[in-house]
């Protein structure tokens, strides 16, 4: 029961899935849309667990009082005021002009962009630190990350503007990424792709269990 | 003096000299700062010497500490934006190849553009997504916008807004729903995508403003995919690009060119190769070029200088700790 | 509220940026806000869109009208229970006791996305880049110039070789090893690429920041 009915399930949807696809008429296509709504919205129940588990988690460190406890306080405090005007406000939260949006714009959008954007310094930093042509893989690697780096700037050009315009930093740039990279980025798209296919494959015809856990 | 005391003393130098300049921002004594072509003849020299610095350092066998790369980055960064240095900028193919897509496209033809993005990452993709709505208004196309981010709607509008503001622009005329219409953000990912394949009303009932789709003159005669003559996605992640080129393009047929941050793009070029994508703006630099094909001054084209320095001075690090690393001889590890 | 708003955001700007200096209490609660503002945010978005939006409008459509006064509304479409009812069982695994029962949802979703990669990635990731890689030489027409023939040579040798190198079924040895080592190669090639994208990705966003510092916060570019 606890792992039949789960297998079941699995088979039934992917194998819908795939049949919809060679044949997109009734009934598959009628179940095509049911379950890509049934999976949008267990989807945000899924959203929901992890939230909810970090509160979960949080009270617990505030009432055990561990370590930094203060930082969960201000994760809890958080939440809380982004959910309770995200309710309030119904379902126009998002219009401009409303507290959500003034929270999104000024608080969340500066902290994720700076998140992301302090990795440029690391990116730098590790440059100058760990990127050493030791043989001739790693100096191949180099060599493509200077010349792309360059080429995609107009400096580039302004370097090796003595040169025939087809052997400027652009056109060598521009002929890595479209020759050798692409091929390489396609070994890496295939060898993906038939990864993904056979796993799912073992998953629906319930050979790959291993996403149910373990016990019964 | 302690550490905890100098850091203080740094803090409260930041905020007196950030309020000072705020006051005379709002004050009006402020306009901003631009630097006189010497003066920025001087600051490139000085960063050139300073490098020079760290190599003659380097090569001795001590490598500089890990926020003294910082501060080169960060300045490398900020001052450019304040100088006035024009750069010829060469455009790529992949990126002609969209320019010339929506060239030749009739006057009226209908675009979708999807804004697969939130302002994260707005730096890279808001000037691709402002200057391709502008080319698409000044060739007379009829542009369709939704997003399959929550935000990207929103970005949407706020591009739109941008760019009305151009003389130009203005002197088009464009109207909602006849010229323009935002269908807003629908939740599902690739499963909209694919269910816009058979009908586009069964994931837009409405638009962004509430307005029913059958009461939009520009969709509603839209039923799906094969009534878009050119697709346009500006894409920041999942779900984005490659969703769409899997479902849209190779299973309905659907013309479409990228825009992505330069993150994703290097794996695009796979899709660009086999003709699944036709053209792509990788980056900023996608973003100046298109800028460039579209005689448009926008803000990839003014951040371009940041760009370049902040590229030659990752270049220059590279050098500075390879060359240290070979004259050790590549025993010490430096 | 202008004023505070910007002020605010170059706060938190500032804060997130003085992990370079150290990790500190600044960056620690910028850090403890974002995490939770981050939670919260998705937990409204995805209940007024996939759960109001979804499912609840779905089950009771809106009264709506056109705007010549025609009702259109939709159809109420009572399977979408199924899904809710999936939701659910998705949250017991905060139930000790009948966590076991989250493992329904999870199949689903385990399955759907099974069944669309199984397609999407045939087609698409596998089945067109071979099409894509072994094109004809010369050009459909005769009529491809020595920059594309050359370049077509390059992707179909650098596919095949990069290829060889991931199939670990046979010890690389001889031509085979050659193979895979021409593989490396390309691979080698292919990440310099992405990390050069990468450099210009991430300045690009540090760009973003300082333009907001030294702009929209300072006012010091024209």
């Amino acid at each position: 029961m606890r792992r039949e009915i789960p297998l079941l399930i699995t088979g039934i949807v992917g194998i819908v899935f795939v049949l919809q696809y060679f044949i997109p008429h009734f009934p598959f296509n009628r179940m095509n849309a049911w379950f890509s709504d049934w999976f949008s919205i267990v989807a945000a129940f899924a959203i929901w667990l992890g939230a909810l588990n970090l509160m979960k988690i949080s009270f617990q460190k505030v009432f055990r009082r561990k370590s930094d406890w203060g930082y969960a306080v201000v994760i809890i405090m958080s939440f809380l005021l982004m959910a309770v005007v995200g309710f309030a406000e119904g379902k126009g939260f998002r219009d401009q002009g409303t507290a959500f949006d003034w929270l999104f714009q000024f608080v969340y959008t500066p902290l994720s962009a700076t998140m992301f954007a302090i990795l440029a310094f690391f990116v730098a930093s590790a440059s100058y630190r760990a990127f050493r042509a030791r043989n001739f893989e790693a100096t191949l690697l180099l060599l493509a990350a200077f010349l792309v780096m360059l080429g995609r700037v107009p400096t580039g050009d302004v370097l090796t503007g003595f040169m025939p315009e087809g052997m400027r930093l652009s056109a060598v740039a521009s002929w890595i990424m479209n020759f050798p990279q692409t091929a390489g980025q396609r070994a890496i798209m295939i060898g993906i792709a038939l990864g993904l296919v056979s796993t799912s494959l073992r998953i629906i015809l319930g050979i790959e269990r291993s996403h149910l856990g373990g016990g019964d | 003096m302690s550490t905890r005391a100098k850091e203080l003393i740094t803090i409260a130098i930041i905020a007196v000299f950030s309020v000072v300049i705020y006051i005379l921002k709002i004050t009006g004594v402020m306009t901003g700062i631009e630097f006189s072509g010497t003066v920025s003849t001087i600051i490139i020299i000085a960063i050139f010497l300073a490098l020079l610095v760290i190599l003659i350092r380097t090569l001795r066998g001590h490598l500089v500490d890990r926020r003294t790369v910082f501060l080169f980055i960060a300045f490398s960064v900020a001052l450019p934006l304040l100088m006035n240095i024009s750069q010829k900028i060469t455009v790529s193919g992949e990126v002609e190849q969209v320019y010339n897509a929506v060239i030749d496209l009739q006057p009226g033809s209908r675009v979708l553009v999807s804004f697969d993005y939130d302002p994260a990452s707005a730096p890279e993709l808001q000037p691709m997504a402002e200057s391709f709505l502008r080319l698409c208004f000044m060739r007379d196309l009829k542009v369709i916008v939704m997003g399959l981010w929550p935000q990207g709607p929103q970005q949407a509008e706020l591009a739109m807004s941008t760019i009305l503001e151009d003389d130009e622009m203005k002197a088009k005329n464009i109207k909602y729903g006849i010229d323009y219409v935002n269908l807003g953000y629908q939740a599902g990912n690739e499963f909209v995508v694919q269910r816009m394949g058979s009908d586009f009303k069964s994931m837009f009932r409405k638009d962004y403003s509430g307005r029913a789709y059958d009461d939009l003159p520009l969709v509603k005669n839209v039923k799906n995919f094969s009534n878009i003559d050119y697709s346009f996605n500006l894409s920041a992640g999942y779900p984005g690009t490659q969703e769409w080129v899997q479902v849209a393009v190779d299973r309905y047929g659907l013309k479409m060119g990228g825009g992505n941050t330069a993150v994703q793009a290097p794996m695009m070029y796979t899709y660009l190769n086999a003709g699944q994508l036709e053209g792509l703006l990788g980056g900023m630099s996608g973003g100046a070029e298109f800028e460039y094909l579209a005689n448009f001054t926008g803000k990839a084209t003014k951040y371009m200088l940041s760009q370049s320095f902040a590229h030659m001075v990752v270049v220059a690090f590279i050098i500075i700790g390879n060359a240290a690393f070979f004259r050790s001889g590549r025993e010490k590890k430096l | 509220m202008e004023h505070f708003a910007l002020w605010l955001a170059a706060f938190l700007t500032l804060g997130i940026v003085s992990f370079l200096y150290k990790d500190n209490p600044w960056y620690k609660l910028c850090e403890a806000i974002f995490v939770g503002l981050s939670a919260g945010y998705w937990f409204v978005v995805l209940f007024w869109d996939n759960i109001y939006g979804k499912f609840w409008v779905g089950v009771f459509p809106l009264e709506e009208f056109d705007e010549a006064g025609r009702e259109i509304t939709a159809e109420p479409d009572y399977w979408l229970f199924v899904g809710a009812a999936l939701g659910i069982l998705m949250l017991m695994r905060l139930v000790p006791n009948i966590g076991w029962i989250s493992r329904w949802p999870l199949a689903f979703i385990v399955g759907s996305t099974a069944g669309l990669y199984l397609i999407n990635y045939f087609s698409s990731n596998m089945m067109r880049q071979v099409q894509g890689t072994i094109v004809p030489l010369f050009g459909a027409g005769y009529d491809a110039s020595a920059y594309a023939i050359v370049g077509n040579i390059v992707v179909a040798v650098g596919t095949f070789a990069g290829l060889v190198y991931f199939f670990f079924s046979k010890e690389h040895r001889g031509v085979f090893g050659g193979t895979a080592k021409v593989g490396v190669f390309f691979l080698m090639l292919t990440f310099g690429a992405s990390f050069g994208y990468t450099v210009m990705s991430r300045m690009s966003l540090l760009i973003g920041r300082m333009d907001f510092l030294l702009g929209d916060w300072l006012g010091m570019i024209k």
